[in-house]
């Protein structure tokens, strides 16, 4: 018991110098599972991340902007399997997350169950979305578990291509038609709030904070974070000509940032809980991936093995 | 759970250019060598980030364990003459 405690000391030393924690090092189960939890679920959700926008590839209006959507969902593909991979470092394995995803137990970003309805909402994905992960992730950089911070500098250099195309084609249709500007100022009309949800609820509701400021998983609180985005978002939006759908939004002299409306917490709790418009369907989409996959992840297994017994043969022939 | 055999993992390692030593940059599955090597160049360098990879199985890695760094890490700490600035030499000696 004794050791235990000073063990945890140790640990706790280790990381406010500023020092990373490596898989294999001693860390209390506490950090493990919480890091297990929020790794696969970051991957999750640059997984899940890939249907609403998938949605659009093959209806991209241009060829330069099919390459650019197309790359970004590769892109985001590749991230999934970054942090899967930073995931089973703590000892849980892939097929475990999937699993964990496929029953519902893990959860993905909220923001995935909205629907893409309009070209206009890819977009505003890249502009918005990717631009709240960009805030969440750029922090998460510097975290103390060394396999997270370091897919997190790997993700963060990518990042900035997808929310660039996305503004790319805001600007685009911001600048076009009445139509086109109209359909830009419904995805900002329908994304905004869901946008400033994904930082997750306000600091008094969230009891995780405080573990995860004192481990430097989280370097600001969710309020902090969702402020700043704010303040970066809001000059992009006035630049698009865009109004942000919020009748309170206003700058404040005195406190140096932007005053904003209440967020409709309901709302974000029953997504959270399941029932936001395409929760099921997200979910399928993934459980049907991963069934009729199996078939091909056992052929590639078997080809393999056969690859292993051919050549074992020929080298005995030939010895 | 499915009840497919999971993929084994490989470590993958990759040579950025020509110059630089291969760097370790996460690990992936695959059902072979071949394939993790398929696999690392489009999960790794899809923006030109290497010029030759590796792959290793991951179960063909043998670590030291953290538990035991310090008997074999440590006894290098009082070795400071293994250093330059231990040798003691005068001031306005150049070059040295
Ligand atoms: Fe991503
Ligand atoms: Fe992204």
């Amino acid at each position: 018991m004794g050791d235990q405690i000073q063990l945890e000391e140790l640990f706790q030393q280790r990381i406010d110098a500023g020092g990373k924690i490596e898989p294999k090092d001693w860390m209390p189960e506490k950090y493990r599972k919480t890091h297990i939890r929020q790794i696969s679920q970051h991957a999750h959700s640059e997984i899940v991340g890939m249907l609403p926008e998938g949605n659009w590839i093959t209806r991209a209006p241009s060829l330069r902007r099919k390459v650019g959507l197309l790359a970004k969902v590769q892109d985001e593909a590749g991230h999934g399997l970054y942090l899967y991979s930073a995931a089973e470092t703590l000892g849980i394995s892939r097929d475990e997350m999937f699993d964990q995803l496929h029953t519902g137990k893990a959860k993905y970003s909220s923001i995935f169950n909205y629907p893409t309805l309009s070209w206009a909402d890819i977009g505003t994905i890249g502009w918005l979305v990717d631009g709240a992960a960009i805030i969440n992730q750029v922090m998460l950089t510097r975290t103390s578990f060394g396999p997270y911070a370091r897919a997190m500098v790997r993700i963060c250099k990518e990042e900035s291509f997808h929310q660039r195309q996305g503004y790319e084609i805001m600007l685009g249709l911001a600048q076009g038609t009445p139509e086109q500007k109209a359909m830009a100022q419904d995805a900002l009309n329908r994304f905004w709030w869901p946008s400033l949800m994904m930082f997750g609820p306000r600091d008094e509701d969230s009891p995780n904070t405080e573990l995860s400021v004192k481990w430097k998983i989280k370097r600001k609180t969710n309020d902090e974070l969702r402020q700043q985005f704010i303040d970066i978002t809001v000059p992009q939006a006035e630049y698009l000509g865009l109004t942000i759908p919020d009748p309170d939004l206003k700058w404040n002299d005195e406190r140096g940032h932007y005053d904003f409306g209440e967020i409709d917490w309901d709302e974000f709790w029953t997504v959270v809980k399941g029932n936001g418009p395409c929760n099921t369907e997200r979910l399928k989409a993934r459980v049907d991936a991963w069934e009729e996959g199996a078939w091909v992840r056992e052929a590639a297994l078997a080809y393999s093995e056969k690859q292993v017994i051919k050549k074992n043969q020929k080298a005995k022939l030939a010895s | 759970m499915s009840t497919t055999q999971e993929w084994p993992l490989y470590e993958i390692f990759i040579r950025s250019k020509n110059g630089l030593e291969h760097r370790h940059v996460g690990s992936l599955h695959a059902t072979d060598a071949q394939m993790a090597i398929e696999n690392a160049r489009d999960v790794y360098t899809r923006r030109e980030e290497g010029v030759s990879i590796w792959v290793v199985p991951s179960a063909e890695i043998t670590a030291t364990q953290s538990d035991e760094a310090g008997e074999i890490f440590q006894p290098a700490a009082d070795k400071v003459y293994r250093h330059p600035t231990f040798y003691e030499l005068p001031i306005e000696l150049k070059h040295i």
